[in-house]
This record gives structure tokens, C-alpha cells and sequence, in this order.
């Protein structure tokens, strides 16, 4: 059992996901992967489905992890996490391996948690693996070059979903909401939870309750792309609080059928405040925020968010 | 022991004396009932694996192939549709040298949509860096299996094999089949002893990139591992006669080739057919002969040149069409006769699409052209015989 982590003082001092990696200046994606291998610990496979975190950290000969890590298809982490999760079954029944079983993570993008690789991770979900699967969400196709993904929000800009005269907001469609197909839909399922890497104790700790229960759990991490959403390195956190103070990004965990948030909120900030600090965002009419506020908030109001989006008095 | 089963009940039975760990499958038409012999050796205690019953091919094959790199033998099996499907996972299995055994149901592919038996789902795979062994009976199925892990495990070779068997004409016919006992199963298959796996106490990482300055290489390996892969094939074989008394040719199945004047080019099940219209026209003084391919990939070139080298005129059958060109294996033939001081004609004929009948009468129609064909002379039937 891993245990609960108190405060980031108490964090375990050990990296997994160490120097070696091309990831661009205020990656969120590596801030996830390397606070999810550092609550994992070394007894720990990653499965990297194609993505960003495949590309950027996987030149040969030079890599960024001390734990073992396998590449899988865009398509298929689910299965190839199964097939590794079930070779450990063979080998402790016939007593072939006389470690502690290895926790299994698979650490998606978006494109292979909720695009393409949906149908792999729903089977594996469905077959009830003991796997924790984790998507990295940032909300694109951003390793190859920003191209717009089911997660990418209304009115986003990116090079699939340009803004202009005969579509004024850019990305016209809604986000799809992960969690909760996969929340809804696998009886399996042992733990789900969002977290975000603007609360690294809550992240380590919700990855640790997903490899501590015993099936399938999902994680859904947001990590902020400064380069696909187009605000300076610096800002990463910042962006990731705001996405959760406006209710962008709920953060919960959901268990036994119900919501537990995990952030107290006495209000929310306007999804307006989270906008204008994004050039993805710079196209849009007050009239298509006034859509996406009203989107959001009905999404706060699903989870039990209930507070009200009130702007910050300046 | 003998048993009367059909070819897919020889490829489970061949699973569970593998000992096989892992087997992850999808259903399909016409191989569903390998994988439901091995779901009731299972369930019955018979065989102590993991099944995986997987979303799709696509997923069938990365889970064996996740099981595979954590050092597991592993096994699947499709057609068709599934093994289009898997066409992704195909090439990522064989370069990553990972020793997946595979059992193909032969089919055609939709559309128009067919269950039935030709050879276009595994030819057009041949280019995948898979080894590709085409079986004549429920027999050759079985026991080819067990020699394909020997030949995808040998430390020389480590790369992924596909048994392929005539959808129903071999999948789904009972004959005779002669079960090995497990001991010398045993003894001629150890257990698997991978080189490098997936395990937390030596982390490695597997699947990496290559840059324009190392991708060559790698594929240079597979390569090599091709052409080593020949001479373990015939290996295997032969070590299989000196225990179970059985021998299946190795890379090449000749028949009578020696002194024919036409030889028939087969793949899979039509070649007893063949053999019998051969028996038959050499009562007459008519002398040809059949030249059955075992392996299409690494493809047996010298064998296939000192076996053709004599006659006068070759015909190839070819249960599949490469579209805008001819038969793939005529064109294979054609390629390993070039260089010959007096190369033979070389016919092809597309026959037996989408499970259309190949009949006796076919075959000898077959050899009855060829022996009209002038010496030197090449031309093409570029589609099945109007019946």
C-alpha cells in the first residue's frame, strides 16, 4: 500500500522522471508525469501511448525514467497495459516472479485517453485490469503542432480549428467530458478522479489511491500547454489554478456514485479571467464567452460545485 | 493419440502443448473456433493461461504484444477483416522483435464481403516482417505451431510468425490428426527464455524512436534475422521428424518436380488436389509435378530455383490478386528464376477468390495449357477461369 502523502514537504525526496527528457520551457504534461512517477515509486512499468510525453522524451539512447517504460500505440495503451497486467498474473500464478507485482501506469494524452485510444482504455477498463490509467490532458494534439483534440474547449483557437470571418470562434464544438463516460459506463471501475498540477499533494495522492485500490482506476490530469495555448512558460501553475478557480477543470474524485470535490471553493472567478490570459482564446466576441460561461457552469453544477462565477473586484 | 478434429481445433490443441501464457483474441470468422477451444481448455483446467477477450484485433494483438515484451509466450489468432485491422500492430510486433505466434484462418478480404477462402488477408501482410508459413492439412497446423515458436524464440531469428491455414477447407474440416504427447512437446519446446523484459529490478525502456541515423539499421537486423530465419525453419523441421516422426519440407514442399516439364506453384490446401492431378496425368506420360510453398516469408528463393530449374514451363496458382499487376507469388516466381541460363516460361493463374472452388478438373486445365505454351513463351491469366 502506498500511503497518503501529507504535504509537499513530506513528499518522497526520489525522481523517476528525471533530466533527459525535450520537453518545452513550463511543460505541464512532465510536471504530471514527473509528480505521478514520484508518488508511484520505483516499483512502477509506465506504458507511454504515442503523444507528446512519447516524442519529447524518447530519443534514442537518452531518456527520462529510472523505472521501466514501454511505448504503445496512440490507439492501444489500454491493451498493451493489459497484456503486460495479465503477463504479471501468469507469472505470480505459476510463481514465476517472486517480486511485488509492479504497479501499471498508462500516461496518455488526450488523443490516446479520449480520442483514439478511448476504445482501448474503455476494454480495458471493462475487463476490470488493475491498471491505473492517466491522461495528461492538454486539450490538443500538441505534439504534432497544436491540431484540436475532443478535450480542447469551446472557442479555442488551434490549427485545425483557426478563427475567422465565416467561423468567428475558432473550435465550435464542446468539450467531451472523459471522467464521465468513463465514470458512468464500467462497473469495474475501482477508482476515478480529475486532478491538476496546480495541486501537486492532491495529484500524488489521488494517483496513490488509484494504484492502491485494487482494478482499474482512471485519473484525468489537467497540465497546461503554454506553446498550444499560447501564454508565457512562467505561467503554467497559474494557469492551471485559474482553470480550476473558474471551473474550467473540476477537480473531484468520484467514488460509490458520488462527487467528492476536492478543492473548497467560496466562489468562482468568470471564465473571462482564465480567457484573455490565453492567445488561443484572444478571437473570441463577448458573446461567444457568454456560450462558454454558461456551458461551464452548468458542468460546475453535475459535480456539486455550486457557488456562483463572481468577477474579482479590482 | 489420434483425434478427428479440423484444422482450428489443431491450433488450439497445438496452443495448450505450447503452454502457452497469454492469448488475446477477437472473434472472427472463420478462426473464432480456435479461440473457443482454447477458452474451454481454460475453463476446464487443461491449460493454465490468461485469455483476454480484447475490444478488437487491433487490441488483440498489443496485448500480446505487452505480454510478449514481459516475457510471456503468447498467442493469437484472426482473419480476414481482423487481420487488416491489425495491420498497425503487425509491423510494431516484428520490429520490435518480439516472438508472437499467430494462427491466420485464411479469407478473402470485403469488399464485395466474403467468409470464405483465398489468400489476400495474409498476402498482402507479407511485407510485414512476419514469417509466414502456409500449412497443407490439420496436421501440418498443428505441428507447425509448435516448430513456429521454436523459429520465432531462437535467439538468431526473434521475430513474429504466422501460420496460415485455408479458411474452412482446412479450418473447418476434420481429418486424422495425431496429437503429440505433452513430454516430448516438452522436450522439443522448452520454455520460453527471454532476453530482455519488462520488469521493474532492470528498467529499460522499450519502443524507442530512431533517428534517419539509426531506423536503418534496425530494419537491416530484421533483415538478417530473415535470412537467418531460413536455414532455423528447415532446422526446426527436421528436429521435429527426429522426434514425432514427422516432416512438413522445411521452406519447400516439392512433388514429383524432378524431372517434370510443368510445375504447378501452390500455397496451403490445394496442393493435395494438385498432387492427385499429377498422379494422374503422369499415368498418361504427361510429366509435371507440384511445387508446394511452405514459406512465403523469409521466401525460399534458392529452393524454389533448384526445384523449377529444369522444367519447361511453370504455372503459378495464386489464391489472391495484386491489383494492377497478377498473382503476388507469380510475380515472387518470376523473381526467383531471373539469372537462370534457360529460365522456364512462367504462367500465373488467379484462382479461387473468396472461397471459389478449385476443382480437379481446374488443375488439369491448369497443366493442359501450360503443355501448350511454347517454350520461352510468357503470358498471363490475369483472372479466374470462366466456369
Amino acid at each position: 500500500m502506498l500511503e497518503r502523502i501529507p504535504s509537499i514537504r513530506k513528499a518522497p525526496d526520489e525522481e523517476y522522471y528525471v533530466p533527459g527528457h525535450r520537453t518545452c520551457a513550463g511543460c505541464g504534461p512532465a510536471l504530471a508525469y514527473r509528480l505521478t512517477a514520484k508518488a508511484a515509486g520505483p516499483n512502477t512499468i509506465f506504458i507511454g501511448p504515442t503523444g507528446c510525453m512519447y516524442v519529447a522524451n524518447t530519443s534514442y539512447g537518452c531518456g527520462p525514467w529510472r523505472v521501466p517504460w514501454i511505448h504503445a500505440q496512440i490507439t492501444n495503451g489500454g491493451a498493451v497495459a493489459s497484456g503486460i497486467e495479465a503477463a504479471f498474473k501468469v507469472l505470480a500464478r505459476k510463481k514465476k516472479y517472486q517480486g511485488e507485482i509492479p504497479h501499471v501506469i498508462v500516461f496518455a494524452g488526450d488523443g490516446g485517453a479520449v480520442d483514439i485510444g478511448l476504445q482501448a482504455l474503455s476494454g480495458m477498463l471493462y475487463r476490470g485490469h488493475d491498471v491505473l490509467f492517466i491522461c495528461y490532458d492538454n486539450e490538443s494534439y500538441a505534439n504534432t503542432g497544436i491540431q484540436t483534440s475532443p478535450t480542447t474547449p469551446y472557442g479555442a483557437w488551434t490549427t485545425f480549428t483557426p478563427a475567422g470571418p465565416a467561423v468567428p470562434e475558432g473550435k465550435k464544438l464542446f468539450p467531451k467530458d472523459n471522467p464521465k463516460v468513463v465514470a458512468h459506463g464500467h462497473p469495474e471501475l475501482k477508482y476515478l478522479a480529475t486532478a491538476s498540477i496546480g495541486w501537486p499533494v492532491d495529484l500524488m495522492n489521488k494517483v496513490r489511491k488509484g494504484l492502491n485500490a485494487e482494478g482499474p482506476a482512471y485519473l484525468h490530469i489537467q497540465a497546461p500547454c503554454p506553446k498550444g495555448w499560447q501564454f508565457p512558460p512562467n505561467k503554467t501553475i497559474e494557469m492551471a489554478k485559474l482553470a480550476v478557480q473558474t471551473g474550467m477543470f473540476q477537480l473531484y474524485e468520484y467514488e460509490n456514485g458520488e462527487y467528492k470535490l476536492s478543492v473548497k471553493m467560496e466562489e468562482r472567478k468568470p471564465v473571462a479571467e482564465y480567457l484573455k490570459l490565453q492567445k488561443r482564446f484572444a478571437h473570441l466576441q463577448p458573446e461567444h464567452i457568454e456560450k462558454l460561461q454558461a456551458f461551464v457552469d452548468a458542468r460546475c453544477a453535475e459535480v456539486g460545485i455550486t457557488v456562483p462565477a463572481v468577477a474579482s473586484a479590482r | 493419440m489420434r483425434e478427428y478434429i479440423n484444422g482450428n481445433e489443431a491450433v488450439a490443441r497445438a496452443v495448450r502443448l505450447a503452454r502457452v501464457d497469454v492469448v488475446a483474441a477477437y472473434p472472427i470468422t472463420p478462426q473464432s473456433p480456435v479461440v473457443e477451444e482454447i477458452a474451454a481448455q481454460i475453463a476446464s483446467g487443461e491449460l493454465d493461461a490468461e485469455y483476454i477477450r480484447v475490444e478488437s484485433e487491433h487490441a488483440a494483438l498489443a496485448a500480446c504484444y505487452g505480454a510478449a515484451v514481459t516475457g510471456m509466450r503468447v498467442f493469437t489468432a484472426t482473419s480476414s477483416q481482423g487481420l487488416a485491422y491489425m495491420f498497425e500492430m503487425l509491423h510494431y510486433v516484428s520490429g520490435s522483435r518480439v516472438p508472437v505466434v499467430m494462427a491466420v484462418a485464411n479469407r478473402g478480404l470485403a469488399a464485395p464481403w466474403t467468409i470464405w477462402a483465398d489468400h489476400q488477408d495474409s498476402i498482402v501482410c507479407r511485407d510485414t516482417g512476419w514469417i509466414q508459413l502456409y500449412v497443407e492439412t490439420a496436421q501440418e497446423a498443428l505441428d507447425t505451431c509448435l516448430q513456429a515458436y521454436r523459429i520465432a524464440e531462437h535467439p538468431e531469428v526473434l521475430t513474429p510468425v504466422m501460420v496460415c491455414l485455408d479458411g474452412y477447407v482446412l479450418s473447418h474440416t476434420e481429418e486424422v490428426v495425431e496429437i503429440p504427447a505433452q513430454e516430448a512437446v516438452d522436450t522439443f519446446l522448452p520454455p520460453y527464455k527471454p532476453q530482455r523484459v519488462v520488469e521493474p529490478e532492470r528498467p529499460l525502456v522499450f519502443g524507442v524512436g530512431a533517428g534517419p541515423d539509426l531506423y536503418p539499421a534496425f530494419k537491416q537486423a530484421q533483415q538478417e534475422a530473415m535470412d537467418r530465419a531460413r536455414e532455423v525453419i528447415c532446422r526446426v523441421d527436421e528436429e521435429f521428424y527426429r522426434i514425432f516422426g514427422r516432416r512438413h519440407g522445411g521452406l519447400v514442399d516439392p512433388y514429383r518436380c524432378r524431372d517434370a516439364e510443368i510445375v504447378l506453384v501452390t500455397l496451403g490446401a490445394t496442393t493435395g488436389t494438385a498432387r492427385e492431378v499429377a498422379d494422374r496425368l503422369r499415368q498418361e506420360g504427361i510429366k509435371v509435378g507440384v511445387l508446394r510453398l511452405r514459406a512465403l516469408r523469409p521466401f525460399p528463393a534458392e529452393e524454389v530455383r533448384r526445384a523449377l530449374a529444369g522444367c519447361r514451363v511453370v504455372a503459378v496458382l495464386d489464391r489472391n490478386c495484386s491489383f494492377g499487376y497478377e498473382g503476388a507469388v507469380c510475380t515472387e516466381v518470376k523473381a526467383a528464376l531471373l539469372g537462370l541460363k534457360e529460365p522456364p516460361a512462367v504462367v500465373g493463374f488467379i484462382l479461387g477468390l473468396g472461397g471459389q472452388d478449385i476443382r480437379q478438373a481446374d488443375i488439369e486445365d491448369i497443366f493442359r495449357r501450360c503443355l501448350a505454351a511454347g517454350s520461352g513463351a510468357v503470358h498471363q491469366v490475369a483472372a479466374a477461369q470462366s466456369r
